[in-house]
């Protein structure tokens, strides 16, 4: 078995084990969801027009505070190190720990978020749009996100910097995905942000494990 | 009379007095419980008046009240319980704390599904941003906090110290909580049961509504010996009458 | 019986889906607390049972 493969099995189950990991995520993106009503007005109209945009900041939200951890315990105890010097493709490694990653944050976000929009009185025919613009948008979150976890993995108080260094990268993500449910829910035609989001899954997943792998090695040159 | 207080006390504080205590008493809590939770379903299901607003969607009262009650009197039990063994240092108060946060949570997500499910017949949407339902969602946070909380801790006592501390905070908070939520909002229907005023609901509606107060109470009080129990055999395991119990399970 | 019939208790007044959903929610979650406990007793005295086990084990050894 490769150490690809053995790295994505060993996570995996050290997140089975830490329900925390993935439960916390959701459980905060609840309670940003909770915020809005709360702030501004629960009157189910309003909260109809805003439910799309607002959910995608939550989710995102949510996905930005689980990345700090995604290389943090590796580099801390000398794994990443061994990862080097093992000479397997970093690459590869990288593209895993994404996997892992989505597996824990990505995919429970989008398989509950359905659920949480009906308090947020998404409009009915959203929930499709809502489903796979999160499907496609939340993969390509936790691969830009790697890339900033890379690069801040080892500074003190890295969580904010990788807010700052990611939340810019997010920004075209949030828009198409936003708006593919924003017009799912007044009846109109999505396809085209959901074309984008695909084609930027696509794009990001060939390149950005580059950018992680370089990264990775910078921090571990320091 | 103050030797017999003392005497209370220092046995509350015995993990296997209680051990042996529990397991006398669960039995007069978990018979009851079973009773009261089945004739006060039947009773609300096929005896009791439909509501002459809600139809037979009112049923539901006989799970949300006596979960949403439950769930905010664990929350104080589960505080109280983690006050105690900041001040005192009594351990088997930090394992019933430990032990009521997932039942406490369990009978706030029942309150919270149930309030949602009856509001599509009443209202029309499967949620509402009402007083009593946001403020049921809120509760519902704080207890996953101390959860999550508990779970992050290295040591035991960490866990339960910061468990305590977070619950007592929680605990000043929740009147805030409801008050500024109520402020914020209501759309729900005044409360059917008031300590203070006369209930609004007629006699064959409350008797029911009672009973799986009292069944959820004492349903309660069983889950909770049950997981201290499993608590106190865990922590005492090195001792010897938790090694000689063990045999004694092993050969039945 | 407030029901004239078995049928009209579930269909109770066209709410029965949100009736018994609800029962049906609160029945797996009160099952699911009890059963929690329930297993997780059992695991404790089999592994205790084992630790004495092989504690019996290795000091028959020495």
């Amino acid at each position: 078995m490769s150490l690809v493969t053995a790295t994505i099995k060993r996570d995996l189950i050290i997140a089975a084990r830490n329900p925390g990991e993935w439960l916390n995520p959701l459980m905060f993106f609840l309670m940003v969801l909770a915020l809005f009503p709360l702030a501004v007005d629960p009157d189910p109209k309003f909260l109809s027009k805003i439910a799309a945009g607002v959910v995608w900041v939550a989710a995102l939200l949510a996905t930005l505070l689980s990345l700090d951890a995604l290389f943090k315990a590796d580099v801390e105890d000398g794994t990443l190190e061994q990862w080097l010097a093992s000479g397997e493709s970093l690459y590869a490694m990288a593209l895993g720990k994404v996997f892992v990653h989505w597996c824990i944050s990505g995919l429970p976000l989008t398989l509950v978020a359905p659920l949480l929009a009906l308090m947020m009185n998404l409009p009915d025919d959203a929930y499709g749009a809502l489903f796979f613009s999160l499907l496609l948008g939340t993969p390509i979150l936790s691969l830009l996100g790697a890339v900033g976890a890379a690069l801040t993995a080892g500074v003190r108080s890295g969580g904010l910097l990788l807010s700052l260094v990611i939340l810019p990268l997010y920004i075209p993500i949030l828009i198409f995905g936003a708006s593919a449910v924003y017009h799912a829910g007044i009846g109109m035609d999505y396809a085209g942000q959901l074309g984008f989001l695909a084609s930027f899954l696509c794009i990001s997943m060939t390149l950005t494990p580059f950018a992680v792998a370089g990264a990775l090695k910078l921090n571990l040159s320091r | 009379m103050w030797e017999a207080i003392k005497r209370l006390y220092h046995r509350m504080g015995s993990p296997k007095w209680f051990y042996e205590i529990s397991a006398v008493w669960l039995p007069w809590f978990a018979i009851p419980a079973a009773l009261c939770l089945v004739v006060g379903a039947v009773w609300g299901l096929a005896f009791a008046p439909a509501d002459y607003q809600q139809g037979n969607s009112f049923r539901i009262i006989y799970i949300h009240v006596p979960a949403a009650i439950l769930a905010q009197s664990a929350y104080a039990m589960m505080a109280i319980a983690g006050g105690i063994f900041l001040i005192w240092r009594m351990k088997m108060a930090a394992w019933v704390a430990a032990a009521i946060a997932p039942i406490g949570a369990s009978f706030c997500f029942i309150a919270l599904i149930t309030g949602a499910i009856w509001g599509k017949p009443t209202w029309g949407t499967w949620w509402v941003w009402d007083a009593r339902l946001t403020s049921m969602l809120l509760l519902l946070f704080l207890y996953f906090g101390v959860m999550a909380l508990q779970r992050a801790m290295d040591t035991e006592d960490t866990s339960a110290k910061a468990g305590a501390i977070l619950s007592l905070v929680g605990l000043v908070n929740i009147p805030i909580i409801k008050y500024s939520v109520e402020w914020w909002n209501t759309l729900h229907q005044p409360a059917t049961l008031k300590l203070t005023e006369e209930s609004t609901m007629a006699m064959e509606m409350l008797i029911p509504l009672l009973i799986m107060i009292v069944g959820f109470y004492l349903l309660f009080v069983t889950l909770i010996f049950m997981r201290t129990r499993n608590s106190v055999l865990w922590h005492e395991r090195k001792k010897n009458w938790v090694k000689k119990l063990v045999q004694v399970q092993a050969e039945k | 019986m407030f029901f004239d019939s078995f049928a009209e208790f579930l269909a109770m007044g066209k709410h029965g889906f949100y009736v018994w959903l609800c029962y049906g929610i609160t029945a797996l979650v009160i099952i699911a607390n009890i059963l929690a406990p329930i297993r997780q007793r059992k695991k404790l005295i089999e592994q205790q049972t084992r630790l004495q086990r092989r504690e019996r084990k290795n000091a028959s050894e020495t």
